[in-house]
């Protein structure tokens, strides 16, 4: 069984520009930062990002490397409108699939499942229809002959999420209240790349957290970064919650500023400008 | 009386007014997850579970079920409440940046969606949510800038959007002036109650439609003592309330 411990620039460096990138986690919680940090470094561009959005987006969009979003919203949760975000989107800086939550569920669902389409009671009668002319309905074949949204997978080039623990070989485990959408993220990827608070051995998995919680399963896993804080400054609990702080000061700086100061090197020097900020 | 008029009413603030009548959309509902968007309706569901309807079930707002003291219950990550929604146990209240007669509601953008000149939340949910399970609404500004004539963007479905959606309902729209409906032929928002010290031409002006507005308009009901003293003393002592509505 292979070792697939990487460096986030080693992410990186397997990633291309105009690929498809998923992003996990969900607004400003457990997004896999240190991986967009890393990402950020790169001269990748023309991406298109598809991502339940918080400052992930947020970031990709101001720097200018997103091509094609698709996403139901972008928040800091706790700021409720992602200032980047909607700089960008008032400059028309790119292109946007707007559909509902739970149809880009079913779009991650489907392409995980590797269906073309999965039905979905969602987006009928809605103006996700008009601002998607791609999108077609289907009709139940059977007697109810109800009509649905066909939601086409959301298939991925990669997917980039971070999680508490995981091993070596890529099982991916979430100590948190919530799983968010990564395992679907990983499965519905050529390649998944998975970030962690720490690595530790796989029996020190189910030492002290139930089974459950392994969340990402080894074989959709093609790397596996340790990255202390690599979900900063969104959440990333039980280890550590959102620091408000730092996120006001994102949220309250002009990008170029913001950029220059945090975000100029790597993630040690991100360390300490996160230090210097606060 | 043929028009409501100001009532002076220096005990209940229109906050709790506002509190009373969003925690009576879920009033009958059952034992379904009540999901309130805003301070506002979090009290009201919080009042309605701790009174009229007992068998509610509340989140912590995140992947907790809770019972009204904050015990856990349950657990609803973010996949299982999107598939709750589509079985329907729900009864969502949102929030709307712009609501028109029939209920369409945007959260999205204003302006172009190409290229808007105000970009806000994203569709989120909203579509979702008006096709499976009833959906009230809670506008803690009441003007003309949220009802509108049409919306910019329709997120949640309206009822002229709505034909051949077996579960699509909006029982109530509830803003800090008064409680409204659709109850009416056409299926238009119809004005059910003004909040004490509202008079019905200062919703007329205030809104950008022509609202249905039945010959008498009674008052929003007033909190009980008892709903009073659990609003203010168990549920919200910290006023949170009042950053929406600060009267």
């Amino acid at each position: 069984m292979g070792d697939k411990t990487m460096t986030a620039d080693e992410v990186v460096s397997r990633l291309e520009s105009g690929m498809t990138l998923g992003i996990g986690g969900w607004g400003s919680r457990r997004k896999p930062m240190a991986l967009v940090r890393a990402l950020l470094r790169s001269r990748i561009a023309d991406l298109t990002v598809v991502s339940y959005g918080g400052p992930d987006v947020g970031m990709l969009a101001a720097a200018g490397r997103i091509r094609k979003l698709v996403t139901a919203f972008v928040t800091l949760d706790s700021i409720p409108l992602e200032p980047h975000y909607r700089a960008a989107r008032e400059r028309g800086a790119f292109e946007l699939t707007e559909v509902d939550e739970a149809m880009f569920m079913w779009g991650l669902r489907a392409a995980a499942n590797r269906l073309p389409f999965l039905p979905v009671r969602a987006g009928l009668g809605s103006d996700v229809l008009r601002v998607n002319p791609g999108l077609r309905t289907v009709t139940s074949p059977y007697e109810d002959g109800e009509t649905f949204v066909a939601m086409p997978a959301l298939r991925l080039d990669a997917a980039l999420v971070h999680v508490n623990r995981a091993d070596r070989l890529g099982n991916g485990q979430y100590l948190g209240p919530d799983p968010y959408f990564d395992d679907l993220f990983c499965e519905a990827a050529d390649a998944a790349y998975v970030s962690c608070e720490r690595i530790v051995d796989t029996a020190e998995l189910t030492k002290a957290a139930a089974p459950q919680s392994l969340l990402v399963r080894r074989h959709v896993v093609t790397g596996v970064v340790e990255a202390p804080g690599g979900a900063h400054f969104t959440s990333c609990a039980p280890d550590y919650g959102r620091d408000e702080a730092f996120q006001k000061r994102y949220a309250t700086t002009p990008w170029p500023a913001f950029a220059a100061r945090c975000l100029s090197g790597d993630e040690r020097a991100y360390r300490a400008a996160v230090k210097e900020e606060s | 009386m043929s028009e409501a008029t100001p009532a002076a009413d220096g005990v209940v603030s229109r906050a709790e007014y506002c509190v009373v009548a969003c925690a009576e959309a879920w009033r009958g509902g059952g034992e379904i997850l009540a999901s309130p968007m805003g301070l506002v309706p979090s009290t009201g569901a919080r009042l309605a579970a701790r009174t009229f309807a007992p068998d509610l079930l509340l989140t912590d707002g995140e992947a907790m079920i809770t019972n009204p003291d904050g015990t856990v219950e349950g657990w609803l990550p973010y996949r299982k409440h999107l598939e709750l929604v589509t079985g329907g146990r729900r009864h969502v209240m949102m929030g709307a940046s712009q609501i028109d007669r029939y209920g369409n509601q945007n959260i999205s953008c204003i302006g172009d969606w190409a290229k808007p000149t105000r970009q806000l939340l994203g569709v989120r949910g909203a579509p979702v949510n008006t096709l499976n399970n009833p959906t009230s609404y809670w506008i803690p500004k009441h003007s003309r800038r949220v009802f509108v004539e049409k919306v910019d963007m329709v997120c949640g479905v309206g009822y002229d959007h709505a034909a051949g959606a077996p579960y699509h309902r909006i029982p109530r729209v509830v803003s800090d002036l008064g409680v409204f409906d659709f109850a009416t032929p056409g299926r238009t928002m119809r004005l059910v109650s003004v909040h004490p010290g509202v008079t019905v031409e200062q919703v007329r002006e205030a809104t950008g439609f022509d609202l249905v507005i039945p010959d008498e308009v009674p008052y929003t009901r007033r909190p009980s003592d008892a709903e009073l003293r659990l609003i203010r003393e168990v549920i919200d002592p910290d006023n949170t309330r009042a950053r929406e509505v600060p009267l």
